[in-house]
C-alpha cells in the first residue's frame, strides 16, 4: 500500500507549464512595464489637470456605467429567454447576440451608423418622427459600447442559468411564489455571483472600447472623446498626454478588477 | 369528499414511461406511496404540485380543480396550496432558517398559520434560525424543510421521501417528529417512500405502485400480511416487531428475541424476513438461538410461495414452499416449532410510539 | 486525442509557421509606402502605373493620418517611403535622421467645404460652420487636414460647432457621403475623389490654405533603392500628370 507522505503529495507544478505560463505572464505585463518606463512622471500632475483629461475621464465612467446599465436591462432578459425559453431559430438567435464579440469593433459602428444613423435604416425614420439624433451624442456612445459589451453579460448569465438547478424554482413556486416573485426572490439571488462578474466584465469592455466610438459617436471633447479617443488622439500631437491618459485608464481597470477579486473568483 | 384528495393522474414521460394511478385520501388521513425507484413517485409528485402537466385525468382537492386535461382545466403551482417537502428539502441557500421557513408567508398570498418563530420553536429550530442551509445536518434540514412548508397551511401535504437523506439513528428520531405533524395536520397527507417501515409506521393506508401502475393497496397490515406481487412480499411483507434490546437480547412482550447483533440498546424495530424462518414439526436441534413451539393461524398460497401466519408468544409470518408444506403435512391449527437464526434478526433503533420524547437538541 | 481538437491544433500550427516563414522573402523588390490618406485615390493610380513600369518592384501602400504615420515610423515602422500631407510631420522625421536625403515637396493641395448631394443643410461657406443646429465635422487637430482647416475657419473669424474630429480626412469625407454630417471641411483632391457622392464648396483663396505635400525616403528601411525609383517616379512628368488629375496642384 502506498502511502503519500504531505510532503511527497505537494509535487511541484510540471517545468514546462511553468515557463509557457511565465511567457505568457511576460506578454501582459510588459506592456505595462513599458508604459511606466516611459510615462513623464515628474509633468504627471499638470498634464493630468487640464480639462481635456477630465472631460474624458467624466465621458469614459458616465458612459461606460450607463452602458453597463442598459446592458443589465436588455441583456438579462435576453440570457433568461436563451437559457429557458424553447423558440424557433434559438441557435441562430444565440449567434446574433454574440455576433459583436467577433466582429471587428469599427465594423460595428459602421454598422450602428447604417442602421442608426441619421440616414440609417431605423434611424432616419426615426429622426423625421421625433428629432433625434443618436451619432455624435454623448447617448450614441453609449449605445455603441453596450453593441460591443453587453454579449459578456449574456454569455454569463445565460450560463449560471443554464446551471441553476431549477427544482429551487419548483419548490418557489409550492410555496406560493408567482413567477415574478420567483425571480426576484429566488433565481437572480442565486446567480447573483455570476451576474456580478458578467457586469463587471461588461463594464471593462465597455470603458476600453475605441473603434464602435469613433466611427458611431464620432470624438469631440466633453461630448464623445473618451480615455481611449483621448489617447488615440493626443498619440498623433502629444505622446506624454497620451501616456499620461493611458496611465489613467490602467490605473481605474487595476482597482475596479483588484477590489472585486473575490467576488469574481467567487462565481463559480 | 370534505378536503380531502380525489385524484387520477396519467403521465406519459419521455422514454415511454407511463404512470398510470388513482389516490384518494381523507382529510386527516395519511397515505403512503410506495414503491421501488423509478416507479414514478417523483413524477407522481411533480404532477401534484403542478410542475407537470396531466395527459389525462384530474387532481381534485377538497371542492378545487386543480387539473383537468379534459376540460382545458389548469391551476399553476403557486395557487395550489399543497405543502410539499422534497426530497433534497430544496431549502434555498442563500437565505438562512428563518428566512427559508418564512418564505412562503411574507408577502405572499398566504396568511401565515402562526409566527414564524412559533414555527421554529415547535420543531426546535429557534437556535439554528440565522444559520445557511450549507451548515445545517441533514435532520435539521429535514425540520426547515417541514416548517417551511407547513407555516403556510396547506390543503394538502405532500412529503416526497422525507427521511432517505438520513442515516438509520436521525431517521428513527425524525420520524417521531414526522409521525407528530403528521397526525396534527389536519388535511389529507401523501407520503411518499421507498421504505416500507417508514410506510408501515406512518401511514394509515398505503398504495403500493410498480412501473407506474399501483399494484396493492391496503392497510399496512394487510400489506404486510397478505403481499399481492413478489415485490411486496421481499420488501414488504418482513416481520416488523417492536421490543427493547440489551446485550443483543431483545424483550419482545414477555417472550425473548437473541438477535447477532449485541451493541444495539434500548428500544428498537427488529425485522425478520419471512423466508428466514424455518418450520419444523418438532423440536429442532442446531445452531438457531432462537426456537418456540407455536399454532400456525393461517396459510396462504401465493403460486409457488406458502405463507404461514402463526400466534404467540411471537406472532410471525413465514414462508416456505408448497412442497415442504405438504412434506411436512401442515394444517391451520397444527403446532409446529419455528426456528430462526439469530443473524437473520435485523434491527434499527426506533419505535412506532414516542414512548421517550426524542431528544431534538441534536447530537447530529 | 478527437477529430475536433487535431484540426484546432493544426489550423494554429499552420497559421504560426506561415507568418514565421513568411518574413524571408526578398524584400528588396518591395517598397512600402506611407502615405497620407488624402493621397489614397491618387497613389493607387501612381501605383499601377509604377508597377507597369517597373514589373519587378511590388509597391505596398499604407494609409493613414500623417501624424499616425509619423508615429508609426518614429517607432521603427518598416517604411521605405513617406507622403505627408503638411511639412511639419516630415520635418520631425527628417530631424529625427530618418530619411536618406531631405524632402522633396511634390504636391499643393488645398481646403474644400464638401456637402452630402442635395446640400440638406444648406451650407454655402465656412461661415456655417458657426450654426449650432448642424452637424460638422473636421478632421482632428493633430492631423494635417484638421491643422489647415482650423487655419482657414480662424481667417474667417467663425466660432466653430463642430460635432466630430474625426481621425482621418478619408472617415471624415465617409460620413459626409452617408450624409450623417452635413458638412466637413476637407481637402479639393477629395472632392474630385468623392466622384459625384459629394459636392464641393470652394474657399475662396484668401481664407484658403495652400498644404504642401512633401515626400522621402527612409533610411530605415529595407527596399531603400525601390524607394528612390518610387519616389523619381512621382516627382518625373509622369507622376504629376496623374497628381493633376486627381486635383492635385504643382509644387
Amino acid at each position: 500500500m502506498r502511502v503519500a507522505s504531505s510532503a511527497r503529495s505537494r509535487r511541484r507544478p510540471p517545468l514546462l507549464l511553468v515557463i509557457l505560463a511565465g511567457i505568457g505572464l511576460a506578454l501582459f505585463v510588459m506592456p505595462l512595464i513599458g508604459l511606466l518606463f516611459k510615462a513623464p512622471w515628474r509633468d504627471l500632475p499638470e498634464l493630468l489637470s487640464g480639462p481635456t483629461v477630465a472631460d474624458a475621464l467624466r465621458l469614459s465612467l458616465l458612459t461606460s456605467i450607463a452602458a453597463t446599465g442598459v446592458a443589465a436591462i436588455i441583456g438579462v432578459p435576453i440570457a433568461w429567454l436563451l437559457a429557458r425559453v424553447e423558440f424557433p431559430f434559438r441557435s441562430v438567435v444565440r449567434a446574433l447576440v454574440l455576433l459583436p464579440l467577433v466582429l471587428p469593433p469599427v465594423v460595428g459602428g459602421a454598422a450602428l451608423l447604417f442602421a442608426l444613423g441619421r440616414r440609417g435604416v431605423v434611424g432616419e425614420p426615426l429622426n423625421q418622427a421625433t428629432g433625434l439624433v443618436l451619432p455624435f451624442s454623448t447617448w450614441g456612445v453609449v449605445v455603441a459600447v453596450t453593441f460591443v459589451a453587453m454579449p459578456f453579460l449574456i454569455i454569463t448569465v445565460e450560463g449560471a442559468l443554464r446551471n441553476l438547478d431549477t427544482r429551487y424554482e419548483g419548490a418557489a413556486a409550492s410555496l406560493g411564489a408567482g413567477q415574478w416573485t420567483v425571480l426576484r426572490r429566488v433565481t437572480f439571488p442565486m446567480i447573483a455571483p455570476s451576474l456580478v462578474a458578467g457586469l463587471l466584465l461588461t463594464w471593462a469592455r465597455a470603458l476600453g472600447e475605441f473603434g464602435a466610438t469613433i466611427t458611431f459617436a464620432g470624438n469631440l471633447q466633453g461630448r464623445t472623446q473618451t480615455l481611449p479617443l483621448a489617447v488615440f488622439v493626443a498619440m498623433e500631437s502629444d505622446r506624454d498626454t497620451a501616456i499620461a491618459l493611458s496611465l489613467v485608464m490602467v490605473a481605474i481597470s487595476l482597482t475596479v478588477l483588484i477590489v472585486l477579486r473575490d467576488r469574481w473568483w467567487g462565481a463559480s | 369528499m370534505t378536503g380531502g384528495l380525489d385524484a387520477r393522474l396519467v403521465v406519459e414521460r419521455d422514454g415511454g414511461f407511463v404512470l398510470d394511478i388513482s389516490i384518494e385520501i381523507e382529510a386527516g388521513m395519511t397515505v403512503a406511496l410506495l414503491g421501488p425507484n423509478a416507479a414514478g413517485k417523483s413524477t407522481a409528485v411533480g404532477a401534484l404540485a403542478g410542475l407537470i402537466p396531466l395527459e389525462r385525468g384530474h387532481i381534485q382537492l377538497g371542492d378545487r380543480v386543480l387539473d383537468d386535461p379534459a376540460r382545458g382545466w389548469f391551476v399553476v403551482p403557486e395557487e395550489r396550496h399543497i405543502g410539499v417537502v422534497f426530497q433534497d428539502y430544496l431549502l434555498f441557500p442563500h437565505q438562512t432558517v428563518a428566512q427559508n421557513v418564512a418564505f412562503g408567508v411574507r408577502g405572499s398570498r398566504v396568511q401565515p398559520g402562526g409566527s414564524v418563530s412559533a414555527w421554529l420553536d415547535r420543531l426546535g429550530l429557534s437556535e439554528l434560525a440565522r444559520r445557511k442551509p450549507a451548515d445545517l445536518s441533514g435532520g435539521q434540514a429535514q425540520r426547515v424543510a417541514l416548517a417551511r412548508a407547513l407555516i403556510t397551511e396547506p390543503q394538502l401535504l405532500l412529503l416526497d421521501e422525507p427521511l432517505a437523506a438520513l442515516d438509520v439513528t436521525t431517521r428513527a428520531q425524525l420520524r417521531h417528529i414526522l409521525a407528530d405533524h403528521l397526525r396534527s395536520f389536519a388535511g389529507p397527507r401523501l407520503l411518499i417512500t421507498h421504505d416500507p417501515t417508514e410506510a408501515f409506521l406512518l401511514a394509515d393506508r398505503i398504495h403500493v405502485i410498480e412501473n407506474g401502475h399501483i399494484t396493492q393497496v391496503g392497510t399496512p397490515e394487510d400489506i404486510r400480511l397478505r403481499p399481492r406481487t413478489s415485490y411486496i412480499a421481499d420488501l414488504a411483507g418482513s416481520n416488523l416487531i417492536e421490543g427493547v434490546a440489551a446485550d443483543g437480547v431483545i424483550s419482545v412482550s414477555g417472550h425473548t428475541l437473541t438477535a447477532a447483533d449485541t451493541k444495539a440498546q434500548g428500544p428498537v424495530l427488529a425485522t425478520i424476513h419471512p423466508r428466514a424462518i424455518s418450520i419444523h414439526r418438532n423440536h429442532p436441534e442446531g445452531s438457531p438461538r432462537n426456537t418456540w413451539q407455536t399454532v400456525v393461524r393461517r396459510i396462504e398460497h401465493y403460486g409457488d410461495r406458502v405463507r404461514l401466519q402463526t400466534s404467540d408468544p411471537v406472532p410471525l409470518t413465514a414462508e416456505i414452499t408448497p412442497g415442504a408444506t405438504s412434506a411436512l403435512d401442515i394444517h391451520e391449527g397444527d403446532s409446529v416449532w419455528v426456528s430462526i437464526k439469530a443473524t437473520e434478526v435485523t434491527m434499527e433503533p426506533g419505535s412506532s410510539v414516542a414512548a421517550v420524547a426524542p431528544s431534538v437538541d441534536d447530537a447530529e | 486525442m478527437n477529430t475536433g481538437l487535431r484540426t484546432c491544433l493544426v489550423a494554429m500550427v499552420t497559421a504560426v509557421l506561415t507568418i514565421s516563414c513568411g518574413g524571408q522573402q526578398d524584400r528588396g523588390s518591395e517598397v512600402l509606402v506611407s502615405a497620407a490618406a488624402s493621397l489614397t485615390d491618387a497613389f493607387v493610380a501612381i501605383e499601377e502605373a509604377f508597377e507597369r513600369a517597373n514589373p519587378e518592384i511590388e509597391v505596398v501602400l499604407n494609409f493613414g493620418g500623417s501624424a499616425s504615420l509619423r508615429e508609426q515610423i518614429l517607432a521603427g515602422a518598416p517604411a521605405d517611403v513617406f507622403a505627408s500631407a503638411n511639412l511639419a510631420n516630415m520635418d520631425v522625421i527628417v530631424q529625427a535622421g530618418l530619411t536618406v536625403a531631405d524632402a522633396q515637396v511634390f504636391a499643393t493641395n488645398s481646403l474644400a467645404v464638401a456637402v452630402p448631394p442635395g446640400n440638406p443643410g444648406a451650407v454655402a461657406g465656412l461661415a456655417d460652420f458657426a450654426r449650432p443646429e448642424l452637424l460638422l465635422g473636421v478632421c482632428a487637430d493633430g492631423v494635417p487636414c484638421g491643422v489647415f482647416a482650423r487655419e482657414a475657419l480662424a481667417r474667417t473669424g467663425v466660432e466653430p460647432s463642430f460635432d466630430t474630429n474625426e481621425p482621418d480626412v478619408r472617415s471624415l469625407l465617409t460620413k459626409v457621403e452617408a450624409g450623417e454630417l452635413d458638412a466637413g471641411i476637407v481637402y479639393v483632391t477629395d472632392i474630385a475623389a468623392g466622384e459625384g457622392r459629394v459636392e464641393g464648396l470652394a474657399i475662396p483663396p484668401p481664407i484658403n490654405v495652400v498644404a504642401s505635400y512633401p515626400i522621402a525616403v527612409l533610411s530605415d528601411g529595407e527596399g531603400r533603392a525601390a524607394g528612390g525609383a518610387f519616389v523619381e517616379y512621382v516627382l518625373s512628368a509622369d507622376g504629376r500628370a496623374i497628381l493633376d488629375q486627381y486635383g492635385f496642384g504643382a509644387p
